[in-house]
Formats: structure tokens, C-alpha cells, sequence
């Protein structure tokens, strides 16, 4: 049995690639600050990589109070073996009471066998994270069932607590340049042949580049626009706020966007201070990926769609006609 | 090459409803479907079986009518299926579900007198959304892993794996047996066509219980083995009122909505 008490400290997970540390590392350290002083804690950002250490000041910078590293050449690139050997090994030397992990594609295939190997629990993509008054047990809240229900999940017995949290819920806080803390190097080496993969090659559709999760206004697209075509009016409309195109499912699924525009439970979950809404209607896996959003305004024919139901501003009417009415609207604005 | 299928039996998450007092799912009438990502795992596992020969051997854990799920996959091309389901299973997290899996892939391996080259599956299930019952199963096997897969190919004896990244792609080379998740093929999954229908409407779906796997220590199943416990479930709240423009004309909503946006300092 677990000694429970032996267990102390927040730790969050750094993911970085080719030395660059992933934001949502950062993110994750802005929503458990508070965590860790409630608590009365430390917290911990562990960086597994290749010439990490400014990733770790940066980590720091962003809220941690201190930084262990595994550093190394076989930490390049990800790979399941080495980084899941690396930060199982630092987790059995330190400890840590909670561990949580940015749920990009490589935390997610890196989280379950790490919860595995140490015998723990593992929550996926929590929106919320909480300390429960009556155990100081973490609450974590996800959604399930294409975010139609919400649950609460805890992990009373086993150490340590381990929560995956999508890119983009959180928001960073803001980088202090003053701030200090102990930078730890662990020696943890992974052998090649340990590696039982092997990266051939790397095609990065850079033309393509999307950032939705750290974009400030999206204008996003739904079945509604109508055609491939009409998408034409969305980035006209997007260029003039200078903001990043989306789309709902519909429109990958019709072939007019590719999936790297996606919004929504089964594409990116953003949180930009305006989001703008095109002719979507609102289904609940949609609305699950843009609940971080300050604000929401919507645009469609339908007063009945569900989308209005979560907009601060609405538009009621023919898309054709507001569509190149808004962007003549905020062009005259920004002149 | 011998093939693995994990698939699991959702519900169709575009269909279902929540009982707004009792916070639990509506299930009545909400049809059940194999889940999709695991659809694609099986057509790939379908065709390398075409090319390379071998057997593909189906198996999901659930409920007995979880079988119906097992039976539709003999219909596309599965040479066997398996349903694992037992009294002691129920209310696994995902580390109880794939410690169970992990266990009843070596019993069926036994069975069928085969050893695995490839354990396939979809990236999640569309109920749950974890992604972390495969990588769990790899984790026990001990075997190495491909998660996120886009196209799959055999080549002298490896397996060479599209792998889906945030703005674009990786080619992962992995030696066998391995298991590989998949989001979606650049092929559609096939239609039964009917005779394979009528066929698997007959055959009947063996079970496996807890008695069926020798080495299963039942400490580590269902609700008592689960180390995350769920403390509640409630219906996500969205409603907010909104200043909603209707009946106005195109450029005098724009226009107004416009210069709210810019009075509250948003644009």
C-alpha cells in the first residue's frame, strides 16, 4: 500500500521539442499556482529534453518555484521509451502528490503508460481542476460523452494524482523575469536500443500553420456558410480583425476546411477573448471546445440555433448579407 | 500477421440525451454503434491480413449486448471475436479495463493458438475520450507503442506509421508486436456486404469471464481495482442572455455589434 503521506508537491510537465517548451506547460503552471498555495505546497515544473534549460528559467518565470531537468541528446525528439522511462524515474526519486500533463498528442500517448508503470490514476482532458476541502484529494472535472455530462474525478488511494489538462483551457499567467528558483539536473540516460521506435521522418505542413489555441479573435465557420466558396467571406472577415480562421466538424467532415481549422471536442479547445461564430450551430461537442472563450458572438439564420444560447452578441439573418456587412462595419472601425 | 482488434461498444454520442434530474444518461432509443475510431483500426487490420495473410481477432470488453458490436466486426472481416464480460469487470477505470484486456489478450492468444504481431485499436472512444486504454495495454504487455495513426504499412517485418502531429505529420518505423492506436485511414471502412452478414448473424460470440482468465488477479478489476473514483456527474450549465439582434438589417446590426465590441475594448 501507498504511503500517501510521503507524496508532497504539485508538479506540471513541460513538454518540449528540439529544446522549445510547448505553452502548455506554462498554462498548466498558471492554474496550479494557486493550487500549490492552497495547499501550501511547491511547484515543481519538470522538463524532459534536448538544451532545456532556458525552457526551464522560463518555467520558473511563469510560476514554478523550482525546475528539475533530464537532459539529453535521446530527448530530441519524443519518444514513448525514453520519455516515459525519464519521467517515471524522476516520479519514483521525488514523489510528487500531483502530476499534470498538457494533453497535446505526446502527453497523451505519454500519460497513460507513465499512470501504468507507477500503478496510479489518470484523469483525461480536464477542463477544471480543484482541491476537494473535505480530503485535499485533486478534483478533477472532464467532460464525457461529447460533453454532455460533466464528472468530477478523484484519486483518494494511490500517489501520485495524474491529470492530462488540452492546450489552450488554461491561459498563461504573466512572465516574471524576477522571479528565482533552484534549476535541478537529473542525470536519467536512455539507452538507443531501449528505444523501440524510430522517427523516419518529419513532414511539418508549415503553409498550413493554424494557431487557434493561442489565437486572441477566431472567426470560425460552420454548415451554415454553405460552400468551400463562401469560405472566402470568413478569412475577408477574419483578415480585417486579423484573426485566425475555424471551422466546425460539419465542414471537415464536407471537405471545405481541413482539420487543422477544427474547433471543438474532436479538433483544437481554444479560449480567445472573442469568438466568432459563422453559421454553426452549436452542437454540444462544439460548444465543449469553446467554453474557455470570453466572449461569443454568434451569427445565424436560425433565432433557435443552440449556439445563441452561449452568445453575448448575436446576429439573426442571412449570412450572405452580415457576413460582408461585419466586415465592412469593423474595416470602417479599425480606419 | 496475426492481428489484435480492440474495439469497444459506444453509444452514439451525437444522439444521446442527459436526464437533466437524475444527471445519468438517457439510453432509451440511443442507438449503440461500434465505436468509429476502432472501425478504421479494423479495416487496417483487415487489409494487412489480405496482403500478408494471418488472422484478425476482434475482442471488446462490455456488457453481454456488447457481443452485437463483436458479431458487425466477423461481418467486415474479422476471422474471430471474443467478448469479454464478467460480473467482476464492472465499474473498471481505464488501468482496471486494460489490465483485464491485457490479460484476455493472452488467454485468447492461447486459445487460438497464435501469438499477436499487432494490437490495434481506435485513438479513443468517442463516450469516454481518454486515450489511455491502449498505451495501458502496451504498458502491461510490455510492448512498444504507435498512437495517433493516420496510414499503416507493412515493410520487411516492421511497421511503418503515419503519425498525426499538431501541423503535420511523422513516419514512426516500430519493430513487432506492437500496438498501434488509429485516428482515421486515407480509406473508408468497408460495408458488410451479405453473405459475411448472414454468416456472423449465426456464429455465436464466445465469452470471457473472470473464470476464463487463469492468471487475472481480481484485486486489480472493476470498481475495488480502479484507482480513480468518480465523485459526481452533473449537466454542463450553458446559458447566458446575450444581446441578440433579429429582424434588424444586415448593416445596422453589423454596425452596432461592431461598436459594442470596440466600447467594451474587445477589438
Amino acid at each position: 500500500m501507498t504511503n500517501l503521506n510521503e507524496y508532497r508537491n504539485i508538479w506540471v510537465y513541460i513538454e518540449t521539442e528540439c529544446g522549445k517548451a510547448k505553452n502548455v506547460g506554462f498554462e498548466l503552471l498558471n492554474a496550479a499556482r494557486p493550487l500549490a498555495e492552497q495547499k501550501g505546497c511547491e511547484l515543481v515544473a519538470v522538463v524532459i529534453g534536448n538544451s532545456i534549460e532556458s525552457a526551464a528559467r522560463d518555467a520558473i518565470c511563469y510560476g514554478a518555484d523550482r525546475a528539475i531537468i533530464v537532459d539529453g541528446p535521446e530527448y530530441e525528439y519524443y519518444s514513448t521509451d525514453a520519455f516515459v522511462n525519464a519521467l517515471v524515474a524522476v516520479v519514483q526519486k521525488y514523489k510528487p502528490e500531483t502530476l499534470m500533463i498538457g494533453a497535446t498528442n505526446n502527453g497523451r500517448d505519454m500519460a497513460p503508460r507513465v499512470s501504468c508503470r507507477i500503478g496510479t490514476g489518470l484523469t483525461a482532458d480536464c477542463t477544471e481542476i480543484g482541491v476537494d476541502e473535505a480530503t485535499g484529494n485533486m478534483a478533477w472535472t472532464r467532460p464525457t460523452f461529447g460533453g454532455n455530462l460533466m464528472a468530477v474525478i478523484m484519486c483518494p488511494e494511490h500517489r501520485p494524482q495524474m491529470g492530462t489538462v488540452r492546450p489552450g483551457v488554461f491561459r498563461k499567467g504573466v512572465y516574471d523575469e524576477t522571479r528565482t528558483g533552484e534549476i535541478i539536473h537529473e542525470e536519467f540516460h536512455v539507452a538507443a536500443d531501449e528505444i523501440r521506435t524510430k522517427l523516419v521522418e518529419r513532414v511539418q505542413e508549415v503553409a498550413d500553420a493554424v494557431d487557434l489555441e493561442g489565437a486572441e479573435i477566431i472567426v470560425s465557420g460552420g454548415r451554415g456558410v454553405g460552400s468551400a466558396d463562401n469560405f472566402r467571406q470568413i478569412f475577408e472577415l477574419a483578415e480585417v480583425l486579423g484573426a485566425t480562421v475555424g471551422c466546425s466538424r460539419a465542414v471537415v467532415d464536407a471537405g471545405w476546411m481541413p482539420h487543422i481549422h477544427q474547433v471543438g471536442q474532436s479538433g483544437k479547445t481554444v479560449a480567445p477573448k472573442l469568438y466568432i461564430a459563422v453559421g454553426i450551430s452549436g452542437a454540444i461537442q462544439h460548444l465543449a471546445g469553446i467554453a474557455g472563450a470570453d466572449k461569443v458572438f454568434a451569427i445565424n439564420k436560425d433565432p433557435e440555433a443552440p449556439i445563441f444560447s452561449v452568445a453575448d452578441y448575436g446576429i439573426v439573418g442571412n449570412l450572405n448579407d452580415v457576413v460582408p456587412a461585419l466586415t465592412e462595419a469593423f474595416r470602417k472601425l479599425k480606419a | 500477421m496475426n492481428i489484435c482488434v480492440c474495439v469497444k461498444q459506444v453509444p452514439d454520442t451525437t444522439e444521446i440525451r442527459i436526464d437533466p434530474e437524475t444527471h445519468t444518461l438517457i439510453r432509451a432509443g440511443v442507438p449503440s454503434i461500434v465505436n468509429p475510431f476502432d472501425t478504421y483500426a479494423l479495416e487496417a487490420a483487415v487489409r494487412l491480413r489480405e496482403k500478408l495473410g494471418g488472422r484478425v481477432v476482434v475482442i471488446s470488453m462490455g456488457p453481454p449486448q456488447a457481443a452485437e458490436a463483436v458479431r458487425s466486426c466477423l461481418a467486415v472481416g474479422a476471422d474471430e471475436g471474443y467478448l469479454i464480460s464478467g460480473r467482476k469487470f464492472g465499474g473498471s477505470d481505464t488501468l482496471a479495463t486494460s489490465y483485464i484486456l491485457s490479460e484476455a489478450i493472452r488467454a485468447v492468444e492461447k486459445k487460438e493458438g497464435i501469438s499477436f504481431d499487432l494490437i490495434l485499436g481506435g485513438k479513443q472512444a468517442v463516450d469516454g475520450d481518454t486515450a489511455q486504454v491502449a498505451p495501458e495495454i502496451a504498458e502491461h504487455l510490455g510492448l512498444p507503442q504507435v498512437t495517433y495513426a493516420l496510414g499503416i504499412e507493412e515493410k520487411d517485418g516492421e511497421l511503418r506509421v503515419k503519425r498525426d502531429c499538431d501541423n503535420g505529420y511523422d513516419i514512426i518505423s516500430v519493430k513487432l508486436p506492437a500496438v498501434v492506436t488509429v485516428v482515421r485511414l486515407p480509406y473508408e471502412p468497408r460495408y458488410p456486404s451479405i453473405g459475411p452478414w448472414l454468416e456472423s448473424k449465426k456464429r455465436t460470440i464466445p465469452v470471457l469471464t473472470e473464470a476464463d482468465l487463469e492468471t487475472v488477479d481480481l484485486t486489480r478489476c472493476g470498481l475495488n481495482g480502479s484507482p480513480t473514483k468518480v465523485k459526481k456527474s452533473y449537466t454542463p450549465v450553458r446559458e447566458k442572455h446575450g444581446v441578440i439582434l433579429s429582424k434588424v438589417p444586415a448593416d445596422e446590426a453589423s454596425a452596432k455589434v461592431a461598436g459594442m465590441l470596440r466600447e467594451a475594448g474587445i477589438i
